[in-house]
C-alpha cells in the first residue's frame, strides 16, 4: 500500500519536476553562471563580474534600462488612469446583456496577436498612415505629418496592450463591493469624490495592484511594440538582450542584461506588493 | 453613482472607438487593391487572399510559399504544445489538488512562476541552457544534437515553459470544483479506479480540458517574444510578420492579420462556450 | 446459537477503533444490525458516525476490530467489491449521466449486459415512482426525485446493506418530514437492511426499527426508539433524544429517594438516588397540569408556577412555567382541550410528575 502511495506520487510530480527543472530552474542557473563568466580569449571564459561593470560603464545600456523603468512605470499609470473609468463602469453602472457586451468586446482584441494590433497603429500613425491622410484631406496639415518612431507611439502602443490586463482585475474587485456600502457611503453624505475615494478606490486595492503588476510586466517584457513604433528610438532594453544574444552572439553580456531585467521586474513586483499590503498568490487569482 | 454623466458616457464610446480602430483599419485594408498597406482607398480587391502576383508583382497570402510554409510551422510547433499543455497540465492539475506531500506549497508557488517571468528571458535562459547540453552531449556522442540547436523543437520547450502553466491553472480550478463524493459513488457502486476514472473523473474535467487546449493553442500560435529567442531557420507566422513588418510590407501582413483574427475569433468563441458549459 | 445470530445478521461490527493522528474518532464500538431492519446511527456532529459509515463503506480502514457482513470480513476489502451500497449526504448523483445512466451505472460495472442493464434500471425506476423519467439529466429533477434517483441507485444493485448518509439534510422542511415516511415504506417494500446516519433525533424515531446514540466515538446506548426514549440508559442519551427538563441536584444521603436541587426544590424518585451529585430528567408530557391543587394531590412532586411563556407550535405547544426552587422554567406540554387550553403567560398554575416519570443518573 505505502510503496504504491509512494510511486503514484512520484509519476504524478515527474512532469512538474521536469518542466519546471529543464525549462525553468536551470536554465536560469545557466543565465546566472553565463553572466559571471567573462570571456578573455577565443572560447576561454572565467569568472568575474564584468559583464555587470560594463553595463555601469556604457551609458547606452544603463540609459536604455533606466528608460525601460521609468517609462514602464509610467505606461502602467497612465494605464490605470484610463482604464478605471471603464472598469467602474462595466462594473457598476452597466447591467446584464451590455455588461456583458462590454466585457466580451474588450476581450476580443485582445485575443488577437500582439503584432496585429501593432500593425494598426503603424497603419494609423505612420507618415502615409490613415491618420495623416485624414489630416491632409480636411486640410488640417499641408504636408504628410510622421506620428510613428516617437516616445509617445511606443507609449501609446504599450498603454493599448495592458488596458485589457488592467480593466479585467479592476472590473473585477469592483463588481464584489456591495451596493448597498456605497448607498451607505452616499447615505452619511459624502459627495461623489468622497465615496470614490474613500470607499469605492480602497476597495478596488487589490484589483488595482494586480492589475498594475501584470500591465508593468507585460510592458517590461515588451519586445515588438517599442521596437516597430519606436523604431530606432524606440530603445527597449529587451532589444538590448536581443542585440546581444543574436546579432552580437554575446551571450555572457546578454545574459548579465537578462538577470538585471529580471532583478528589475521582480524587485517593482516586490515593492508593488510591499507598499499595498498584498500577497503574490492573492493577487494572481485575481488576475 | 447609477446615473453616469453624459462625459463618462462620451469618454466609454472615444474608448471602444479606440479599441477598436486599429482592428478595423487592419481589416479593411485587406481588400485595398493597391500595391502599399495604406491609403488612398483604391477600390476593393480579393488579390491579396488568393492572387497569383500577375496584378501586383506579389501573390496573395494562400497562394504564397513563405506565408503557407510559415502557417504550417506554426501548426507544427502549436499543436504538440497544446497537446503536451493538456496532458501535463492535467497531472499538474492532479498534484495541486489532490496529492500530499511535504513542500507541496513550494511546488505550488513554482508553477506560478514562469507567469511572472519575461518571456525574452525565457527565451533567452532556455537557448542558454540547451545549447550547454548540446555541447557537452555532442563531445561525449559525436554527433550532432540539432534537436537543442534552435529550431522548432526549442520553440515548442520554450512556449510549453509558460502555457504549461495556464492549462495547469485552467485545468486545476475544475478539479478544484469537482465534488469527490462522485467518485466514492463511483467507487461504491462497483466501478474500478481505470472505470472512475474514465466515466466520472474525465467527463467532468472534459470541458476545461478542451479549453486549456484552445488557449495553448491560441498562445502558442501567436507567441512572439520567447520564439524569437529560439527560432531557427523555420519562422512560425508571428516571426514571418515581425519581418515583413520592419520592411515595410504589402497588404498581404493585412490579409494574414484578418484570417489570424477570424481564427482567433472562432477559438474565443469557442472557448467561450465551453466555460459557459462549465458553469 | 452464535451461528444462528450470525446469519440472522447483516452486519456486524466488533470491537471497532479509528485514530486519526491522536484523535479516537471511533472507540471500540461493538453492533449488529438484523436483515431487514432499519437501523439508525444517531449522534451530533463530530461524534465519529460519519466514519463509522465510512468504514462500513469501505472508504476508511478501522485501526482495529472487524467488520462483517453475513458474516464475512470486511477488513482488506476495498469499497467496490462489498455488497454495501451508500446514499451520500450530498446524493453524489452523476451529473454528466442522465437518470437512467446513474441508475444503471452499477450495473454496467459488474459487466450485465446494456439492454439488460436499461430494462432493470427502467423498473427500478418505475418502483420509486419515477416511471418515464429515465431520459431526463439529473439536473432538472427535484430535490425528492433525486433522493429516490439515489436511492435506486443503490437498491438496483440488490446490495445485503443500503447504508444512507444523512441524505435528508439538503431538503427544506416540508419535504423532509414528506421524504422519512416515503424512506421508511420504501425500505419496507424491498425489505432491504438499511443503516442510516443522522443527528436529527426526530428523523431516527420516526423511520427506525433500532437506533444506536453515539457520542464522542461511542454508543451510549442501543435500542428501539421507545426504549432509547422513555428508559434512556445516560444523561446524554436521556437529553439528545426528545425534549426534556434537566436539573441538576444532590441526593438526601443515606439510601433516600430524596433529591435536593440546586435552586432549592427538593423531588422524590422512585428508586435509591444512585449517587451524591445528580441529574434529573423529565419529559415535558411527564408533567402533569392543574388548575388546582387538589386534583393533583396523589403525586409524590408538586408545585406550583406561573406560566412565563407559551410556545405555541400546533401539536408540539408547550408551556414555560416558572417555579419556585427550579433554576429554569419547567417545560410541560401544552393540554390541546379542557380548560387549560387557553392559559396565557401570568396565570398561575399547579404542576406535578410521578416519582417513576423521573429519570436520574449520577452527575
Amino acid at each position: 500500500m505505502k510503496p504504491a502511495r509512494n510511486l503514484t506520487l512520484f509519476l504524478l510530480l515527474a512532469p512538474a519536476v521536469i518542466w519546471l527543472g529543464l525549462l525553468i530552474i536551470l536554465p536560469h542557473v545557466e543565465i546566472l553562471v553565463l553572466s559571471l563568466s567573462e570571456r578573455v580569449g577565443p572560447r576561454v571564459y572565467k569568472f568575474g563580474f564584468g559583464n555587470y561593470l560594463e553595463f555601469f560603464t556604457e551609458p547606452l545600456y544603463w540609459r536604455t534600462f533606466a528608460r525601460t523603468a521609468i517609462m514602464s512605470i509610467l505606461v502602467t499609470v497612465i494605464t490605470l488612469v484610463l482604464a478605471f473609468p471603464i472598469a467602474l463602469y462595466i462594473a457598476r453602472v452597466a447591467q446584464g446583456r451590455l455588461k456583458a457586451m462590454l466585457l466580451l468586446l474588450c476581450l476580443l482584441p485582445f485575443w488577437v496577436s500582439e503584432l496585429v494590433r501593432t500593425l494598426g497603429w503603424m497603419m494609423l500613425l505612420r507618415e502615409t498612415g490613415l491618420i495623416s491622410y485624414l489630416l491632409q484631406m480636411t486640410g488640417l496639415v499641408g504636408q504628410p505629418v510622421e506620428m510613428l518612431y516617437n516616445d509617445g507611439a511606443v507609449i501609446l502602443g504599450l498603454v493599448y496592450g495592458g488596458l485589457l490586463f488592467m480593466i479585467v482585475p479592476l472590473a473585477n474587485a469592483l463588481e464584489s463591493l456591495e451596493p448597498s456600502v456605497v448607498e451607505a457611503g452616499y447615505d452619511l453624505g459624502g459627495s461623489r469624490w468622497t465615496v470614490l475615494r474613500r470607499i469605492v478606490i480602497p476597495h478596488a486595492t487589490p484589483g488595482i495592484v494586480a492589475g498594475s503588476i501584470i500591465v508593468f510586466m507585460l510592458t517590461v517584457g515588451n519586445f515588438a511594440t517599442p521596437v516597430l513604433l519606436g523604431g530606432k528610438n524606440g530603445l527597449w532594453f529587451t532589444e538590448q538582450i536581443y542585440a546581444q544574444f543574436i546579432t552580437r552572439f554575446n551571450w555572457p553580456q546578454g545574459a548579465a542584461f537578462g538577470m538585471l531585467l529580471l532583478v528589475l521586474s521582480s524587485a517593482i513586483v516586490w515593492a508593488g506588493l510591499r507598499l499595498s499590503g498584498q500577497s503574490l498568490g492573492t493577487t494572481l487569482r485575481q488576475a | 453613482m447609477n446615473r453616469p454623466s453624459l462625459l463618462w458616457k462620451l469618454y466609454i464610446a472615444a474608448f471602444y472607438i479606440f479599441l477598436f480602430a486599429p482592428l478595423l483599419v487592419v481589416a479593411i485594408f485587406a481588400f485595398n487593391a493597391s500595391p502599399f498597406p495604406s491609403p488612398p482607398w483604391k477600390g476593393w480587391t480579393l488579390e491579396w487572399f488568393i492572387g497569383n502576383g500577375s496584378v501586383f508583382g506579389k501573390p496573395g497570402i494562400l497562394m504564397d510559399p513563405i506565408w503557407l510554409t510559415s502557417i504550417g510551422n506554426s501548426l507544427k510547433v502549436a499543436v504538440p504544445v497544446a497537446l503536451l499543455a493538456v496532458l501535463l497540465g492535467t497531472v499538474n492539475a492532479w498534484v495541486l489538488e489532490r496529492a500530499e506531500f511535504r513542500g507541496k506549497t513550494i511546488v505550488a508557488m513554482m508553477m506560478l512562476w514562469p507567469l511572472v517571468i519575461p518571456g525574452v528571458i525565457l527565451g533567452i535562459s532556455i537557448l542558454a541552457f540547451f545549447s550547454r547540453v548540446a555541447n557537452s552531449l555532442e563531445e561525449v556522442l559525436q554527433t550532432d544534437l540539432d534537436l537543442l540547436r534552435p529550431g522548432l523543437p526549442l520553440v515548442i520547450l520554450g512556449q510549453l515553459s509558460f502555457i504549461l502553466t495556464i492549462a495547469t491553472l485552467i485545468i486545476a480550478a475544475r478539479l478544484r470544483k469537482f465534488d469527490r463524493s462522485l467518485e466514492e459513488a463511483a467507487l461504491d457502486l462497483g466501478a474500478s479506479r481505470a472505470h472512475v476514472l474514465r466515466t466520472v473523473t474525465l467527463p467532468f474535467l472534459s470541458p476545461a480540458l478542451v479549453g486549456a487546449g484552445l488557449v495553448a493553442l491560441l498562445m502558442s500560435f501567436e507567441n512572439f517574444n520567447t520564439t524569437l529567442m529560439l527560432v531557427g531557420s523555420d519562422p512560425p507566422l508571428p516571426i514571418t510578420m515581425y519581418g515583413q513588418m520592419r520592411e515595410g510590407a504589402t497588404p498581404a501582413i493585412n490579409a494574414i492579420s484578418l484570417l489570424l483574427m477570424l481564427g482567433v475569433g472562432g477559438i474565443a468563441s469557442l472557448f467561450a462556450l465551453t466555460s459557459k458549459a462549465q458553469g | 446459537m452464535r451461528a444462528a445470530m450470525a446469519s440472522s445478521s447483516d452486519l456486524d461490527l466488533v470491537a471497532v477503533t479509528k485514530r486519526f493522528g491522536p484523535h479516537l474518532a471511533v472507540n471500540d464500538v461493538s453492533f449488529s444490525v438484523t436483515r431487514g431492519d432499519f437501523f439508525s446511527i444517531l449522534g451530533p456532529s463530530g461524534c465519529g458516525k460519519t466514519t463509522l459509515m465510512r468504514m462500513i463503506a469501505g472508504f476508511e480502514d478501522p485501526t482495529s476490530g472487524d467488520i462483517r457482513i453475513r458474516g464475512k470480513s470486511m477488513v482488506g476489502v476495498p469499497a467496490n467489491r462489498r455488497p454495501v451500497n451508500m446514499v451520500f449526504q450530498s446524493l453524489a448523483l452523476f451529473p454528466m449521466m442522465s437518470v437512467g445512466e446513474n441508475v444503471a451505472y452499477g450495473l454496467n460495472c459488474r459487466g450485465v449486459a446494456r439492454a439488460e442493464a436499461e430494462q432493470r434500471a427502467t423498473r427500478m425506476l418505475e418502483r420509486v415512482g419515477l416511471k418515464g423519467f429515465a431520459e431526463r439529466r439529473v439536473t432538472a429533477l427535484s430535490g425528492g426525485q433525486r433522493q429516490r434517483v439515489a436511492i435506486a441507485r443503490c437498491l438496483v444493485l440488490e446490495p445485503t446493506l443500503v447504508l444512507l448518509d444523512e441524505p435528508l439534510g439538503a431538503l427544506d422542511l416540508k419535504l423532509r418530514e414528506h421524504m422519512k415516511i416515503e424512506l421508511k415504506q420504501l425500505q419496507s417494500t424491498f425489505n432491504t437492511t438499511f443503516a442510516y446516519i443522522t443527528h436529527d433525533q426526530s428523523e431516527a424515531l420516526v423511520m427506525s426499527d433500532r437506533i444506536a446514540v453515539m457520542n464522542q466515538g461511542r454508543f451510549e446506548q442501543v435500542g428501539s426508539p421507545r426504549e432509547l426514549y422513555h428508559n434512556p440508559a445516560t444523561p446524554f442519551v436521556a437529553s439528545f433524544v426528545g425534549e426534556t427538563n434537566r436539573w441538576s441536584g444532590e441526593g438526601g444521603g443515606a439510601g433516600g429517594t430524596d433529591i435536593r436541587l440546586a435552586a432549592g426544590a427538593t423531588v422524590h424518585s422512585t428508586g435509591i438516588v444512585p449517587a451524591k451529585s445528580v441529574l434529573c430528567f423529565v419529559r415535558p408530557e411527564a408533567v402533569a397540569l392543574s388548575a388546582n391543587a387538589e386534583s393533583l394531590a396523589s403525586l409524590p412532586n408538586r408545585f406550583e408556577g406561573r406560566v412565563s411563556a407559551v410556545l405555541f407550535d400546533g401539536a408540539n405547544s408547550s408551556l414555560l412555567i416558572d417555579t419556585q426552587g427550579f433554576d429554569q422554567p419547567i417545560r410541560a406540554v401544552l393540554p390541546q382541550a379542557g380548560p387549560l387550553a387557553g392559559i396565557e403567560v401570568g396565570a398561575s398554575i399547579h404542576l406535578g410528575w410521578t416519582a417513576d416519570a423521573m429519570k436520574v443518573f449520577p452527575a
